[in-house]
């Protein structure tokens, strides 16, 4: 127990007093907000007292007050399915596609997956608007076309897990050997790619997930009522209820991001059995 | 004879290709389009049309006269305030991002310690908008946990419910620093672990054999060694800042900064079609970020030189 004593003069690490402070006054700070939200959120009124019934109040009676928000999720839930199938159906494709075809255009596609983190959302809302107008004409002014713009958004945040995934497997490799031994190209990518690439997948698709779900700006330019649209909404008339609807939010986000985690190291296991 | 003569100049490339394979190339290339479509349509043109319409006048006619937006004393306010508060909150959250990356140093990656800071930065970046400011909301607006904490010790006007002398701090610009570390500090963290993590042992027992403390070991191998990556989280974190918009637009309902002046101006003259001052405030954030995002490259381009 001395040994690492001495010897933490010379090395890099900070010590185990300094490593406990820093953290632990970091925890605290960042923990502070969120169980202000929860204590906010037990409020009965201005006398200080605490109690449950904002949050019977959303399951019990008076649903027609957050109608606004329940229609706000399940517009929020549409276009979290449809982002996702843009990403399944165009982004994954075209991702393996070039792969294995064209490697040159490797760096054309990174780059073209980072410009949306470039571009403030803000600035292509002002550049949405007129697009939306045609959009509109042929769709409908439906929540769910939304997707398409919250789609480009989500576009880095897809990009990085798949590209990363398939950085550490030999797509190329393992294609020509499903097509030596004989399988079609549906098999090969059905059987050896796609199964290989799950974990990139599914990390995708739940970032894209959270990234949609905290999505404001699209939606509140393009005057769609979506989850965080509803939330500001509700806020003016009911701001507990906004606050619990935002905590579910996040405990549901830590959620996704533990199963993320799990998965992640279920395949690292994997590979190294 | 003339099969003869128009075949030579062709077959020499397709040869290399032979057989089935001219197809299946030309079937590859098909299978591109639809993403390509998709990333014309709604990446490409509202990108140029966002700085396009700053070109024109309501009328569509070519005109620079936009361009005055930036002589309007409230929108260079706008524009510098936007600069000052992504410059502290990139400069405290790099700082305070690396302190955090500086304590994990030495620890496994597959310890409950190191998934439970992963993931906590992961969600916490990305936990901008219009919730994170109900969170500021619940600590230190005017009946926030913090405020009516500091009151009922005795501070009746304290800073968070009186900021020089104009209301709440959270609902002015500089109360905005307080939720964007909130984002910052967890980005920093996401960003900056892996070149810390690429620190090798051999060089703190290098560092070590030769006689230097862990404080030669950090002015003289560490700070170097970290110094192109830390500025390029830092340039990272100032276009987050920059570019972010929910937070800001929840907690202050008029203009202050560039996002919220984009807004106003989208909001108070939507006749159909685009309101063109947006368009040209649109250009300018676009140049900011060029700026930075080349910097960026540059910085990175130099940082990945020591991951091997």
């Amino acid at each position: 127990m001395s040994r690492p004593q001495e010897t933490t003069r010379y090395r890099a690490e900070p010590g185990r007093m300094a490593r406990w402070v820093i953290l632990g006054v970091a925890g605290v700070l960042f923990v502070v907000p969120i169980l202000s939200m929860l204590e906010f959120s037990l409020r009965s009124g201005q006398s200080g007292a605490h109690g449950l019934e904002h949050y019977s109040a959303i399951f019990g009676g008076s649903a027609g007050t957050y109608a606004v928000l329940f229609q706000g999720i399940l517009n929020s839930l549409v276009i979290c399915l449809i982002t996702v199938l843009i990403v399944l159906l165009l982004l994954l494709p075209t991702m393996i596609l070039v792969e294995i075809a064209f490697p040159r255009l490797r760096g054309v596609l990174e780059f073209i997956c980072i410009i949306p983190i470039t571009i403030p959302s803000i600035v292509l809302v002002v550049g949405f608007i007129p697009v939306y107008s045609v959009v509109a004409r042929i769709f409908g002014s439906n929540p769910w076309t939304l997707a398409f713009a919250v789609g480009i958004i989500v576009l880095p945040y897809a990009f990085r897990p798949i590209a990363a995934n398939l950085a550490g497997v030999e797509v190329v490799t393992l294609s020509e050997a499903g097509r030596s031994l004989g399988a079609s190209w549906a098999q090969v990518l059905w059987r050896v790619i796609l199964p290989n690439l799950r974990t990139g997948i599914v990390s995708a698709c739940f970032i894209t997930v959270a990234v949609v779900l905290g999505e404001y700006t699209i939606a509140s330019f393009l005057s769609q009522n979506t989850f965080q649209t509803a939330l500001v909404l509700v806020q003016h008339t009911d701001p507990y209820v906004a606050v619990i609807f935002a905590v579910f939010a996040l405990a549901l986000a830590f959620v996704l991001l533990l199963v993320i985690g799990r998965l992640g190291s279920l395949g690292r296991n994997r590979r190294s059995r | 004879m003339t099969a003869i003569v128009a075949a030579p100049p062709v077959p020499v490339d397709s040869i290399s290709d032979a057989g089935v394979l001219p197809r299946r190339r030309c079937a590859a290339w098909l299978g591109l389009v639809p993403f390509s479509a998709y990333v014309v349509l709604f990446l490409a043109i509202p990108a140029v049309l966002a700085v396009a319409s700053g070109f024109f006048d309501s009328t569509g006619d070519f005109t620079l006269a936009n361009f005055a937006a930036y002589t309007n004393p409230t929108i260079l306010g706008n524009f510098f305030s936007s600069l000052w508060l992504s410059a502290l909150t990139a400069v405290v959250g790099a700082i305070l991002g690396a302190l955090i990356c500086y304590a994990m140093l030495g620890t496994r990656a597959e310890t409950g310690l190191r998934r439970t800071v992963d993931s906590a930065s992961s969600v916490l970046a990305q936990f901008g908008g219009v919730m994170l400011a109900f969170a500021f909301i619940a600590t230190i607006g005017t009946q926030g946990v913090l405020t009516k904490w500091l009151v009922s010790i005795g501070f009746t006007t304290n800073i968070f419910n009186n900021f020089n002398n104009n209301g709440p701090l959270l609902y002015q610009i500089p109360g905005l620093v307080i939720p964007y570390l909130y984002f910052q500090v967890p980005l920093m963290v996401l960003t900056f672990m892996p070149a810390v993590e690429g620190l090798k042992s051999t060089w703190a027992e290098a560092n070590a054999t030769l006689g230097g403390t862990r404080f030669t070991y950090w002015t003289r191998i560490g700070a170097p060694i970290l110094a192109p990556a830390f500025f390029g989280s830092l340039i990272l974190l100032f276009a987050n800042s920059f570019s972010s918009y929910a937070t800001a637009a929840a907690l202050i309902s008029q203009g202050g900064i560039i996002p919220l002046a984009i807004r106003q101006q989208l909001t108070s003259e939507t006749i159909v079609g685009v309101a063109n001052v947006a368009g040209v405030l649109a250009l300018g954030m676009v140049v900011v970020m060029i700026v930075l995002m080349s910097a960026y490259s540059v910085l990175q381009r130099r940082a990945s030189r020591w991951r091997r």
